[in-house]
């Protein structure tokens, strides 16, 4: 087994706050982590591994300190590391991403499967692993949340749905992006924490890759943003006076139109 | 890239406090640029100097644009049940069809859909493509998106909206990679831009601390996710005319590499939250499993749903659908009573949108409190059951 998973670093959300009096983000001391549906994606790369016998690739685009959350994968099991990172692909929409990573997975090599987490934290998108998939010319399912039955050829898995769950069979290769309740991921091995400090990180440039200037970055983008504002701040907090249940009885008055 | 004109540079740090990425600084009286910069343009814009531009933001335009018309709806039809986002979508694309001046069309895919298509007339749709054929009963990415890729070649329509359900996000990405057109998700606002047409697509960045207004300049059709609740329905208006198209599909088009053994309905998760007007939230306060029966009787009070955060789906007190926030889904109900919650960003990321929201916590300085309309300070399990005798005594008078 094959398996390439592709990780993004992303600015942890817990330190991200609203400057109220700015309106903007501040982000002093905003440490940066992997997203963390990844994190799951990696997991279930690795317990397939060693279910089924294989090697795990782990690959990101992004700024050289995306080798971070590399060894951070490596740490937890991964074998090998991959990142593709160049000036060019700065200002990359989910369209031109896809393109890049199909690139990168190229001249990585031939494989089973591609895993990714459902979605980043920072874009919320969920564009990139379908369009991924498109590319690679492989059959998708997205938000996965249980592998149910895995071989050498394929997978049967259960796939969220707004309404539950579907059941689902493919043979290999396709690409899976998951949801955060498909495992538990481990805490990274004391040898593992070694491995990850001393692996060679495989670096590659949109040269490397092959990739066509029109197709890479802001000129590959069929998005593009015009515009960033601060949303509508709420309206103003509306505290209650008097004991509890008056104040409840008020609650209520305001909530009329609800009830 | 970022150009930043040092001649015209005045080292005002207007853009460092702008960019919401902290990928400028200043530094001897000049802006400088970091890695950090996604080339957004929120500095642009802010830079009173001028010294701000992106370079290689312009681009030919190949694509002959004016050959792209019309206005698309993708409906969502599954369990022989329209998602209502779709009809929502009807009505936000009947607003802009009629901007544009040009025909609202509904693509209805699915199996024994009825007189599905009529009501879509109904809503809004000038036209409707039905494909309805037994091998469409489950949904599946690769029917389903190779389907829409050959219409949208065919009839070449300038918008596509979907909704941003689990659905929508799953094969609509894979169509627009196919089709080279670009897709914003997650939208909430849609307007048109009155000098050239262009659709503007406003969406949530960040978890919800800044709005991207987003334009696909030189690639149709311009294509969008919608989250459910955003978009206005019109009244069913049984005198409308339309037309309803069928076509059918190709025995190659059905083919799929993933087989649906099964689909399932979750009895404990059949609500879909994003679809509720009132949703009932607990959290840690709740001190257990059995605080979400509390829980379920105010919902089911005010026919509401019952949402979660993720620490207490994490100990398991309920199930994974029921989560909101960064790492669970994003909704924006009516109303949103948070109870025993206390409002860390990853949560408030995924409810901010609701209309009105009501924070109940017994510490009056939990962030919570910062993002609700109405706070009660206090024990919810004194709270909540008097809050359920006055909303049963206002019932009656």
């Amino acid at each position: 087994m094959k398996i390439i998973v592709c990780i993004k670093q992303v600015p942890d959300a817990k330190d991200v706050r609203l400057d109220p009096k700015t309106n903007t983000l501040a982000r002093e001391g905003v440490q940066s982590i992997m997203n963390p549906y990844d994190q799951h994606a990696v997991e279930e790369a690795v317990r397939l591994k060693e279910l089924l016998g294989g090697e795990v690739t782990v690959l990101s685009m992004g700024p050289p300190q995306a080798e971070e959350v590399l060894r951070q994968a490596i740490s937890c099991g991964a074998d090998h590391a991959v990142v593709v990172s160049d000036r060019a692909f700065a200002g990359a929409d989910t369209w031109a991403t896809s393109y890049t990573l199909a690139k990168a997975v190229n001249v990585i090599g031939a494989f089973d499967l591609v895993l990714c987490g459902k979605q980043a934290i920072d874009g919320d998108t969920a564009q990139v692993g379908p369009g991924l998939a498109m590319r690679l010319q492989i059959p998708y399912v997205t938000c996965v949340q249980k592998v149910r039955e895995a071989t050498n050829s394929g997978l049967v898995l259960e796939r969220m749905m707004d309404d539950g769950y579907d059941v689902l069979a493919l043979d290999f290769p396709a690409l899976l992006t998951v949801v955060k309740n498909i495992n538990e991921p481990r805490v990274p091995s004391l040898k593992g924490k070694m491995r990850a400090k001393k692996v060679e990180i495989r670096k590659l440039t949109a040269a490397d890759i092959g990739a066509d200037p029109a197709f890479i970055g802001l000129p590959g983008s069929p998005t593009q943003v015009v515009k960033v504002f601060p949303p509508e701040a709420r309206c103003i907090r509306t505290v209650f006076t008097g004991s509890l249940d008056e104040q409840i009885g008020q609650l209520v008055d305001s909530l009329q139109s609800y009830l | 890239m970022l150009i930043i004109d040092k001649e015209l540079c005045i080292g005002c740090g207007i853009c460092e406090s702008a960019c919401p990425f902290g990928a400028i600084s200043v530094v001897d009286g000049c802006a400088v640029v970091a890695d950090g910069c996604t080339l957004c343009g929120s500095c642009v814009e802010m830079c009173d100097a001028g010294a701000l531009q992106i370079e290689g933001a312009e681009k030919n335009a190949s694509l002959d644009l004016a050959s792209w018309s019309g206005v698309w709806v993708y409906c969502e039809f599954r369990r022989g049940a329209l998602a209502p986002v779709s009809l929502e979508l009807l009505g936000a694309g009947r607003r802009l069809a009629d901007i544009r001046n040009v025909l609202l069309s509904a693509v209805l895919i699915g199996s024994e859909t009825g007189d599905t298509a009529q009501q879509l007339i109904g809503h809004g749709a000038d036209t409707v493509y039905r494909i309805d054929d037994p091998a469409l009963a489950h949904f599946t990415d690769e029917a389903y998106g190779t389907i829409m890729t050959a219409l949208i070649q065919q009839h070449k329509p300038e918008i596509v909206l979907a909704g941003a359900t689990a659905i929508g996000r799953s094969f609509i990405p894979g169509v627009a990679t196919n089709l080279g057109a670009g897709l914003t998700a997650d939208c909430t606002q849609l307007a048109i831009r009155e000098e050239d047409g262009a659709l503007l697509q406003t969406r949530p960045a960040f978890g919800g601390n800044i709005m991207a207004t987003i334009v696909c300049p030189n690639s149709r059709p311009q294509m969008s996710t919608v989250r459910p609740k955003v978009m206005q329905a019109l009244a069913f208006d049984a005198e409308r005319q339309g037309n309803i198209v069928e076509v059918k599909p190709t025995a190659e088009q059905l083919a799929t590499r993933v087989r649906v053994m099964e689909s399932v309905v979750s009895e404990e998760d059949n609500v879909n939250i994003q679809e509720a007007d009132i949703l009932v939230a607990g959290g840690r306060g709740l001190d257990s499993a059995k605080g979400f029966t509390l829980m379920r009787e105010l919902a089911d009070s005010l026919g509401g749903a019952i949402a979660a955060t993720r620490a207490v789906v994490d100990a398991g007190w309920i199930a994974y659908p029921h989560q909101v926030g960064q790492t669970g889904k994003t909704v924006a109900p009516k109303l949103y009573i948070a109870c025993g919650i206390s409002g860390a960003v990853q949560h408030v990321a995924g409810m901010q949108s609701a209309e009105t929201i009501v924070a109940i916590n017994r510490d009056k300085d939990a962030p919570i409190f910062d993002v609700a309309d109405f706070g009660l300070v206090g024990d919810l399990f004194e709270i909540v059951p008097k809050l359920l005798t006055k909303i049963e005594e206002r019932r009656k008078s």
